[in-house]
């Protein structure tokens, strides 16, 4: 059967382009209607797929579930899928692995009909699947779990779960009791106890995820995708999962499965689908392969010399935290960092990483312990009590937390800094030109000019904005939360380097990350959290895998590996 | 949190019923007499009207600012067909005007839904561009009892078991929204908008259409109470209704519609609405003069808001506590402590 590719629909510019600003987001030439230039890729075009004639008639295997050829997605100028390829026999769980922005998450959009494709096909069972919204998708037979819960606070756990095709009863009218019932069952199959009734508002994140799961069971799907559903999972949580997608699978359900961990990649799929910068690179057997050809074949080249360190001597404690406690969010985290030393801080989404250092800038309250800074305690009196002793945080959410998105470049390096740069009150734009061109020329930025609009960069040189307007403060203790989330790997490397050389210089630096190589190879010592408290505090030569992810998940991993 | 809710209601009924009984006291005609019973019922009944559409609207996280602006200019258009055709019978007027005020509502849902510009802008243009129309149209004309049938006029005045049939109304539309927006399937669609819309867009609601219907329904309540109004004051001149539009997110808000959406009840909105127009009758019995009346509304509408703060941080806490871990999105602060946006 020859495939053509053909256009499926314009992509409606679906604007909210801060999904996946990736490495693949800026392919310089590629226009609208262009081929995509292919980036020269090491292993040249994409491998076909699997051994056989995918869709002939074959005895030996059954007819796929879902084909995905040549899809291809873009945003405006910004390519987020080249050419994606993905085949998924019913009864087989499929691991799709990439790195960030390889367009795994883009792919999961277009198959739920939350984006359309600008070319390419997708089949379901052989038929066209062409959803327009997630409504004609659910309907078709997809169910996704996405990465973040999409759950409805103010409603009733039942509710969620049928949100969208609620149950009725006499008269057409919703019947809580039926959903609450239904979903009760539901709960019990995956052996979960949370009461129907109880509103959305206050689960925690892995109860979040349960409920997803519920809601995604319920469909009774022929195609279940997974995206990244353990990512804040502890250990029993993630053997629950892990049955109920066997289940699914054993009920003849094609699984999508995203993960970044290994160990589950193995333990739970049949084959494995390698994406990399929005194009296929290999699908392969689960048994066939390892670790170390899926991450060659991921990275597209050598994993090593990719974090730069230089010797230094810590010095003395610049900030030190005792007993700091928020109830429910975190309790009794002690941590301290020397000066000129990285501290980085590991654990699940949802572990209070990021709530910890909030509350040390002073962004949250904490209801007790304490916070000191050269030995002397920093009150609990907002971000800017700590900026005047020296601390700075680059938060997690690039364009929500760190930059005024709709300001140009400059104002946003000079924001800090409009007290120390006003004269009378009064800010003049040479003043802010002046500081941001001296740290947009010292950190590379690539921008048009001062004058261009933040939110308009790509993904790393607002990174890098975010980081000018923190180091004009000087900062002597930087907290920076997930300091290369979604940019690309050049970038990547300046940033380590970056932090690296303020290391140096004497600067404190306490570094969240998500990216457990990031974690191991930048930091001096490795601190790690689960469920709110402190699990574990590694030396760097303590500090392999294993130890820091059963650290973070807070048991030792059964059943998986 | 629907117990939560319940105590919501159930106190601002009980404020009511402290209300009366004090002004009752104050002046035994406040209740007692045949005037004070009906004005008791009828003084709120548009304002019901109005909230309830409201309510509709905020819970989907927009808001209705135009709603004034709609009845005045149903009101003044339901005493025009009068006076320009007198063949069409009493019931087509009434349904054309309703019908008015359901277009307008649409032009609002469609503004809203097409060209994605907050609801807050798009009827605050409305509030002055459905104004100006009736001040284009009406000039200084007014519309009076003379121009209007007696049998019409008579819906404002009638009474069954002496009952108004103004308030009658009223009453059926706080039950047929309540019972849409609580147990209809599309209605509870509502709520789930208002509580996340990403999440209800991947989840495959129809978001624009419902939001639309949402402006709808305001315009058309609106659109009611706007020929109800003509009805009822048998008089009307183009400033017909002024300044409801504030007073009905107000009444929605006091009756515990979370002013960014996913929460509240239409009957919370009517209790509202009736508890600040019997402010409005009680404070001049009560011997509290007239100026005081606007901040006595301002203080109950801050207390509503406080209450909920402290209520939604209690209930978050106890929320948390009963997860595993951690509440993984405290509870925006804006949701609550947020005035009209």
């Amino acid at each position: 059967m020859v495939v053509n590719r053909f256009t499926i629909l314009k992509g409606e510019a679906m604007a909210e382009s801060d999904d996946e600003p990736g490495p693949t987001s800026s392919h310089p030439g590629a226009s609208a209607d262009a081929a995509p230039a292919t980036p020269a890729a090491p292993l040249g075009p994409a491998a076909p797929l699997g051994p056989a004639a995918p869709l002939g008639p074959s005895t030996r295997t059954p007819a796929p579930t879902l084909v995905v050829r040549g899809l291809v997605k873009h945003f405006g100028p910004v390519v987020a899928l080249a050419r994606a390829e993905l085949e998924v026999r019913p009864g087989e769980i499929h691991a799709l692995v990439g790195e960030n922005g390889a367009g795994k998450s883009t792919l999961v959009k277009l198959l739920a009909g939350v984006y359309q494709p600008t070319a390419g096909q997708m089949l379901l069972d052989g038929a066209p699947l062409e959803p327009r919204t997630p409504a004609d998708a659910r309907d078709a037979g997809v169910a996704v779990i996405y990465q973040e819960p999409t759950l409805f606070p103010d409603l009733s756990v039942a509710e969620n779960v049928f949100m969208g095709r609620l149950l009725t009863g006499r008269g057409g009218l919703v019947s809580r009791k039926a959903m609450r019932e239904r979903t009760r069952e539901l709960l019990a199959t995956l052996g979960v106890e949370i009461d129907p009734d109880r509103p959305a508002l206050g689960l925690s994140i892995a109860d979040q995820q349960l409920v997803e799961i519920v809601k995604a069971v319920s469909l009774d799907a022929k195609l279940l995708v997974m995206d990244e559903p353990t990512a804040a999972l502890s250990g029993v949580e993630v053997d629950r999962l892990f049955a109920v997608a066997r289940q699914l699978r054993d009920r003849g359900a094609a699984v999508v499965f995203i993960s970044h961990r290994f160990d589950e990649i193995f333990a739970l799929s049949d084959r494995i689908t390698v994406m990399r910068d929005g194009e296929h690179v290999s699908t392969q057997d689960t048994a066939a392969t390892d670790t170390a050809t899926i991450v060659r074949q991921m990275v597209g080249r050598a994993v090593d010399t990719m974090f730069p360190r230089t010797e230094r001597t810590p010095g003395a404690v610049v900030l030190e935290v005792q007993g700091l406690t928020r109830a429910g969010t975190f309790e009794g985290v002690d941590l301290h960092v020397r000066a000129g030393e990285i501290l980085g801080i590991a654990g699940l989404v949802g572990s209070g990483r990021s709530e910890v250092v909030r509350a040390v800038f002073g962004i949250d309250r904490y209801d007790s312990g304490t916070v000191r800074v050269d030995g002397r305690v920093l009150a609990q009196d907002g971000p800017e009590q700590a900026m005047r002793h020296g601390l700075a945080l680059v938060p997690e959410d690039r364009r929500r937390q760190g930059l005024h998105t709709d300001l140009s470049v400059a104002r946003n390096v000079a924001l800090t800094l409009r007290r120390r740069l006003s004269r009378g009150g009064i800010l003049t734009s040479g003043a802010e030109y002046r500081v941001a061109h001296e740290w947009a020329a010292t950190l590379q930025v690539k921008a048009r000019d001062l004058d261009a609009v933040a939110g308009t960069l790509s993904g790393g040189n607002q990174q890098k904005v975010v980081l000018a307007k923190w180091l004009s403060t000087t900062p002597r203790v930087l907290l920076i939360d997930e300091p290369t989330r979604g940019i690309d790997v050049g970038t990547k490397a300046e940033v380590h380097r970056l932090l690296d050389r303020l290391a140096g210089d004497g600067v404190a630096v306490v570094m969240i990350s998500s990216e457990l190589p990031e974690v191991l190879g930048m930091s001096d010592r490795v601190l790690v959290m689960h469920e709110g408290r402190v699990t574990a505090v590694l030396d760097r030569a303590d500090a392999d895998p294993e130890t820091v992810m059963s650290a973070a998940t807070g048991t030792v991993r059964s059943a998986v590996a | 949190m629907t117990r939560v809710l319940r105590r919501r209601e159930t106190s601002i009924a009980l404020a009511l019923v402290i209300l009366v009984v004090v002004a009752t006291t104050a002046n035994d005609a406040f209740l007692l007499s045949s005037d004070g019973f009906r004005d008791l019922l009828l003084a709120p009944s548009l304002l019901v009207l109005l909230a309830v559409g409201q309510a509709a609207v905020i819970i989907t996280r927009n808001v209705d600012l135009s709603v004034s602006s709609t009845l005045g200019l149903v009101a003044f258009a339901t005493g025009s067909m009068f006076v320009s055709s007198p063949g069409l019978s009493v019931p087509v007027v009434m349904l054309l005007g309703i019908l008015l005020g359901a277009a307008l509502g649409a032009v609002n849902g469609g503004l809203v839904t097409s060209a994605r510009v907050p609801s807050l802008v798009i009827t605050l243009g409305t509030l002055y561009a459905y104004r100006g129309i009736t001040v284009i149209w009406a000039g200084t004309d007014r519309i009076s009892a003379g121009d209007m049938p007696r049998s019409f006029l008579a819906i404002g005045t009638e009474r069954v078991l002496g009952i108004p049939v103004v308030a009658l109304v009223a009453l059926v539309v706080v039950v047929g929204a309540g019972v849409y927006l609580g147990y209809a399937r599309t209605g509870r669609e509502f709520y789930a908008i208002g509580s996340e819309p990403v999440a209800a867009r991947l989840c495959g609601l129809p978001v624009g259409r419902r939001v639309f219907f949402a402006f709808v329904l305001s315009g058309t309540l609106a659109g009611l109470a706007g020929v109800l109004f003509a009805a009822r004051y048998a008089t009307v001149a183009s400033n017909a209704g002024t300044g409801l539009e504030l007073q009905a997110v107000a009444a929605a808000v006091i009756g515990g519609v979370a002013i960014f959406g996913g929460s509240g009840t239409v009957a919370g909105a009517a209790l509202g609405a009736v508890l600040l127009a019997t402010i409005d009758r009680a404070l001049p019995i009560l011997g509290i003069p007239d100026f005081w009346q606007q901040a006595v509304v301002g203080v109950l509408i801050i207390g509503a808001i406080v209450l909920d703060r402290v209520l939604a941080v209690r209930t978050a806490r106890r929320l948390r506590s009963t997860g595993v871990a951690e509440a993984v999105r405290p509870l925006p602060a804006a949701r609550v402590t947020g005035g009209v946006p």
